[in-house]
């Protein structure tokens, strides 16, 4: 099921802008890749190169090789709808899709390509929901719209809905950064969880969270405003927080930045 | 100006100055005033329209057309109006909608920045501008004089389809603007093509607003009289099919018991008056009704 992703080479721009600059890294299958660094410096941009959603937004474009296992993400005959079916994704803000209910929010990714068996459906969707730890929750209201759940209830839901397309890897934007601190646990204990099944890549702002759920973690850092971000240095979690290689990534993760 | 020059009484904290409170009072007062003169012609015309409008609001009414009765007969009706009418608004709705919708949809979800979407964009903004009767005429000259169809409610239609689109396009793409862009990436990034992401998420949450401005167009439309008489022409018998010779309308009805001198003509169109405006707002909650099931849920 998990899959390798080797970057290499790799730019990103929007339109004219320079925002990311030959970013290579390896992510390992069944781990969990924390991507840290000051906001600007790309991590988002980065992320979303890796299921070709950087190229949605209009005038951005990608240069460089993401290969996943054996294949090049970036290919000439691959098709970018296929690539986001196996790589997902879950969103800085949770965004469940507001005219439907639990069920189909969480169904919507198999039901929108084709999926119509009601039984395999059913499955599915209470696999995913156990599997994103909302199962006991909102079993008895399926039928009840996503958006009437709260804030961190909703963000599972959106992660259920990611891996009830069965993804190889979990792309997650900052996830925890509009929730309380129970949520946020409730997440990190489900990040512990999905790792023996999915690669999981997770930008943060939370030090102590990457430290919490991370094998490995990634420092970015730009030059300068309107310089292009860059990738620091990627090693072991503890050996990024006790003894990093680069001055820069000691200063940042303790504070002494900028 | 005043109030900030004025020194603070009390702690300054929880005490609301007597200015400001008789300002607050002043303003409120004004707008309420507003809100009322806005509500007096509106009001007016209804109690004008249902006060005269009610005499003739009788079984007859919905029952019979004015084939073989004179301006000064009693009785008579606007059965064959209230056909024409329904007809022709179907009809226009059926090729406005769908062009419409179609062309919202790619201006904003397809066009971009690109020269394509601009000049459409341009186009529809002169549409809205065209006065009702321009619309008639082209039909007239294009439909009925250049191609040699003769008069018809199909004919009508397509005069009405010409102002309905503009107004529904731009309505259609407020709507689709106001579609939050994180719905669209959620959906792309569970690997759902674009056009699958249009018509499962992104129309049905924009849905109630396009109901909404398509009734709005609806109405308007329903009301237009010009360019019907130069399509539709007049009849006072029954004709049911809209695709062959000349057609009543409700508008059109109005317009020529109003123009009768007989007490009875006049009682006929206010009648019609009330009957269209009972349609229009027949038709109002009925959009409504099927718009909430598909309606977003908010929390
Ligand atoms: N949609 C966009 N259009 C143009 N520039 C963008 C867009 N999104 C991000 N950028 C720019 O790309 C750079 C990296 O941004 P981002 O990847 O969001 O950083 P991070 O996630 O690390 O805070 C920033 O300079 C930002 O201004
Ligand atoms: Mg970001």
């Amino acid at each position: 099921m998990a899959k390798r992703i080797e970057v290499s080479g790799l730019h990103a721009y929007y339109g004219g802008v320079h925002a990311i600059e030959d970013i290579s890294m390896t992510v390992e299958p069944r781990s969990v890749t924390a991507f840290i660094g000051p906001s600007g410096c790309g991590k988002s941009t980065f992320l979303r190169t890796l299921n070709r959603m950087h190229e949605v937004i209009p005038g951005a474009r990608v240069e460089g090789k993401v290969m996943l296992d054996a294949e090049d993400l970036y290919g000439s005959s691959i098709d970018p709808v296929a690539v986001r079916r196996v790589v997902g994704m879950v969103f800085q803000r949770p965004n469940p899709f507001p005219t439907m209910s639990i069920y189909d929010n969480v169904a919507a990714g198999l039901k929108l390509n084709g999926v119509r068996r009601k039984g395999q459906l059913d499955e599915i969707v209470e696999q995913s929901l156990q599997d994103a730890n909302l199962w006991n929750e909102v079993k008895d209201r399926l039928g009840k719209p996503g958006a009437g759940l709260s804030g961190g209830q909703q963000q599972r839901l959106c992660i259920a809905r990611a891996i009830a397309v069965q993804p190889q890897v979990l792309l997650m934007d900052e996830p925890c950064s509009a929730l309380d601190p129970i949520s946020t646990l409730a997440i990190e204990d489900l990040i512990g969880k999905l790792k023996s099944q999915y690669t999981i890549v997770i930008v943060t702002h939370n030090m102590q969270q990457a430290a919490r759920v991370s094998d490995r973690t990634a420092f970015f850092n730009i030059a300068g405003t309107g310089q292009p971000g860059k990738l620091i240095e990627i090693d072991d979690t503890s050996k990024i927080f006790t003894n990093p290689e680069q001055k820069a990534t000691e200063d940042y993760i303790t504070g002494r930045f900028g | 100006m005043t109030s900030l020059s004025t020194p603070r009484k009390g702690s300054g904290l929880g005490s609301v100055s007597t200015g400001r409170k008789v300002k607050d009072r002043t303003v409120q007062g004004l707008v309420y005033l507003a809100f009322l003169l806005a509500l007096v012609p509106l009001l007016s015309v209804l109690w004008t329209v249902v006060v005269n409008g009610a005499k003739r609001l009788d079984p007859t009414f919905f029952q019979f057309s004015m084939n073989a009765v004179a301006g000064k007969d009693p009785g008579g009706g606007a059965y064959h109006a209230i056909i024409g009418t329904l007809q022709q608004v179907a009809i226009t709705s059926a090729i406005a909608v769908p062009i419409a919708v179609l062309t919202a949809i790619y201006l904003v979800e397809y066009a971009g920045n690109g020269r394509l979407g601009k000049v459409i964009s341009f186009f529809v903004d002169v549409m809205t501008g065209i006065p009702s009767i321009v619309a008639g005429l082209f039909v007239l000259a294009l439909w009925l004089l250049t191609v040699g169809f003769g008069f018809s409610g199909f004919a009508g239609a397509l005069a009405l389809a010409i102002l309905m689109i503009p107004t529904v396009v731009r309505a259609t793409e407020e709507m689709l603007k106001l579609v939050p862009n994180d719905l669209r990436e959620a959906s792309y990034a569970l690997g759902v093509p674009r056009w699958r992401t249009i018509c499962f998420v992104i129309l049905p949450t924009a849905m109630t607003g396009i109901v909404t401005g398509v009734m709005l167009a609806v109405a308007r439309v329903m009301g237009e009289t010009a360019p019907l008489l130069l399509t539709i022409f007049f009849t006072k018998a029954i004709n049911t099919n809209p695709f062959e010779g000349p057609q009543a309308s409700l508008p059109t009805f109005i317009w020529e018991q109003a123009s009768d001198p007989n007490q009875t003509s006049i009682d006929r169109a206010w009648t019609g008056a009330l009957v269209l405006i009972g349609i229009i707002m027949l038709l109002n909650l009925l959009a409504r009704l099927v718009a909430r099931r598909s309606a977003p849920v908010r929390r």
